[in-house]
């Protein structure tokens, strides 16, 4: 099988503080990671590999030139090649754009059975790349997969994640496929596999190298744009409560009742 | 359907803006009864998708439904729910129309000169609020994240229009096929429907400190939840987790016990109406975006709180 995995490197959105002062994003010095639900779409892409002998796991990223971190460190892991679609012409995409250019950049890998990506970035969390390179390259979709259960010869019974359950889904082959954490654990880089990672080449592709008109990608062709971004509102400073614990927790229960917040016979 | 509820509440308002008409796109089998419903809450037209084929959801047959019905009735805008099916659906959808989509809005409004869609939403894990408009391409679209729109009233014998979709699909055109649904068990009440939501995180020192919270979330008629530290730490199932990577919750009242307030963690659950915090640590983030705070050993506080509880009666 040829499996290709889409993935993102991403602020840690964990490490990122605001300004107490300016009430603005410190983005300064926050770390950069692989995108959480794209490890877990990796991970998936490896089990199959190890299960079906000849199987390649290539991985696919758009961004800067700083991404190629990210892709070493699915190399690391396991994967057999990297690509990096990078350039100019790609800058201020939205999801609509960013998935023109992701779909020609597997078109371009070719061949392949299944492609990954993880449910949603965390910078981002709009869940809307993943369906929308499966609907570019006009191929059936599972978004929120939480099981793989078995691969038939045209197709792959998966579990999706529903708000109430799950539901067993038959997809057919070649598919997209977007993976929740749920699906797995996914793995730590080896040592030798970290070495490995440093000996591989990583492809890097323009729009040149993908055949796309600068016109179709990144800002250019980004329905969307923001119009403008502010860091909400601070809630007003809330009430310490004070006195020994008794006397806090009587006076917490009061408040909650004066407030309606709790009801009485609640 | 609650999510669509609020979507027509949302869409009303709108819609009385810029003075355009309500409309409601329902697909599945034998669905009569949900479109009268629909009218029931005000749509003036309710566009009728009724197939064999789409007693399910599956993306490839839902998508092709709503795209014609998009391309003949050129709506000026479109909502759907940021619901796992519609965030599976909106975006299919926006790439064959061509036109952009904002996920998970927490906020719309239309600015009235050029009918613009201002599609406010959280990024960075709430830590920004973005507005993004779609100027040029039509329908403008939005995913709307359920639980904070108005509902719309429903009302007896209201009037309004019902229109069939013709609907046909050739061999080999839908690629999903859904084999079973299966209804989750685990637990009954979810974190995303609970009035009252007790978290645990680090603070409890171990797996059986939620013991303890769970004895509180009962006494109040509410769910455990937990922060992505006791999840990783393995003293909780991942189910209950609170937070960017988990569950966004915005109960009436939410208590955070030994929990520090990781910025993931709030995005998670700032929004809910009353926020209580207990915590040692008086420096804790989690005090900033509390209503009421605690300094103190949960161990002590919590039996405190349940014993101020009895004395209520």
């Amino acid at each position: 099988m040829k499996i290709v995995v889409c993935i993102k490197q991403v602020p840690d959105t964990n490490e990122i503080k605001i300004d107490p002062l300016k009430g603005t994003l410190m983005r300064d010095g926050v770390p950069s990671i692989l995108n959480p639900d794209d490890a877990n779409a990796l991970e998936a892409a490896l089990q199959l590999k190890e299960e079906y002998p000849g199987s390649t796991v290539s991985v696919v990223t758009m961004g800067p030139a700083q991404a190629k971190y990210a892709l070493r460190e699915c190399l690391a892991m396991g994967a057999n090649d990297a690509y990096l679609l990078s350039s100019r012409a790609f800058g201020g995409a939205d999801t609509c754009a960013t998935s023109t250019t992701v779909a020609a950049g597997i078109k371009k890998i070719g061949d392949f059975d299944i492609i990954f990506a993880g449910r949603q970035a965390i910078d981002g969390d709009t869940a809307q790349v993943g369906p929308q390179v499966a609907q570019r390259l006009g191929l059936p979709i599972a978004t929120y997969v939480q099981g793989i259960r078995e691969i038939r010869e045209k197709s792959v019974i998966i579990e999706r994640m529903l708000e109430d359950g799950y539901e067993i889904l038959d997809v057919q082959r070649p598919c997209v496929l977007t993976a929740v954490k749920e699906l797995n654990k996914p793995r730590y880089m080896t040592v030798i596999g970290i070495e490995q990672a440093y000996q591989k080449e990583i492809t890097v592709w323009d729009e040149v190298d993908l055949e796309l008109d600068p016109a179709d990608c990144g800002h250019n062709a980004s329905p969307t744009k923001v119009f403008r971004s502010f860091t909400p509102p601070p809630k007003g400073a809330g009430e310490m409560l004070d006195g020994t614990v008794n006397e806090m927790a009587q006076s917490l229960v009061n408040k909650l009742f004066d407030t309606h917040v709790l009801q009485k016979g609640q | 359907m609650p999510v669509v509820i609020e979507l027509i509440g949302e869409a009303k308002r709108l819609a009385a803006d810029i003075g355009c008409r309500v409309c409601a796109i329902i697909c599945g089998h034998n669905i009569d009864q949900q479109a009268n419903e629909l009218i029931g809450y005000g749509v003036d037209e309710v566009f009728v998708a009724d197939a064999p084929e789409l007693k399910n959801y599956t993306t490839d047959a839902y998508t092709k439904v709503i795209f014609e019905a998009v391309q003949k009735y050129k709506p000026e805008i479109m909502l759907l729910g940021a619901t796992h099916i519609g965030r599976d659906l909106g975006p299919s959808i926006a790439v064959k129309c061509n036109t952009g989509l904002t996920a998970d809005c927490t906020k719309l409004d239309i600015d009235p000169t050029d009918k613009k869609l201002m599609q406010t939403r959280p990024a960075f894990g709430g830590n920004l609020m973005a507005t993004i408009i779609c100027e040029d391409h039509r329908p403008q679209m939005a995913t709307v994240r359920p639980g904070i729109m108005q509902k719309a009233e429903y009302v007896k014998n209201a009037k309004g229009k019902k229109t069939e979709l013709k609907v046909s699909f050739e061999e080999g055109e839908l690629r999903e096929k859904v084999l079973k649904i299966v209804k989750s068990v685990r637990e009954a009440v979810s974190l995303t429907d609970a009035n009252v939501v007790v978290s645990g995180g680090l603070g409890l020192g171990g797996p059986e400190g939620f013991e303890l919270i769970k004895k509180l979330a009962d006494r109040l008629g509410g769910v455990v939840g937990s922060s992505r530290a006791a999840v990783d730490a393995g003293w909780i199932a991942p189910s209950h987790q609170v937070g960017q990577t988990g569950t966004t919750v915005r109960p009436n009242l939410y208590i955070a016990c030994g929990i520090s307030g990781a910025i993931q963690h709030l995005a998670g659950m700032q929004d809910s109406k009353c926020i209580v915090a207990i915590n040692k640590d008086e420096s804790a983030a989690i005090f900033e975006v509390a209503d009421y705070g605690i300094v103190g050993d949960l161990y002590k506080v919590i039996p405190a709180i349940l014993n101020a509880l009895d004395n209520v009666e």
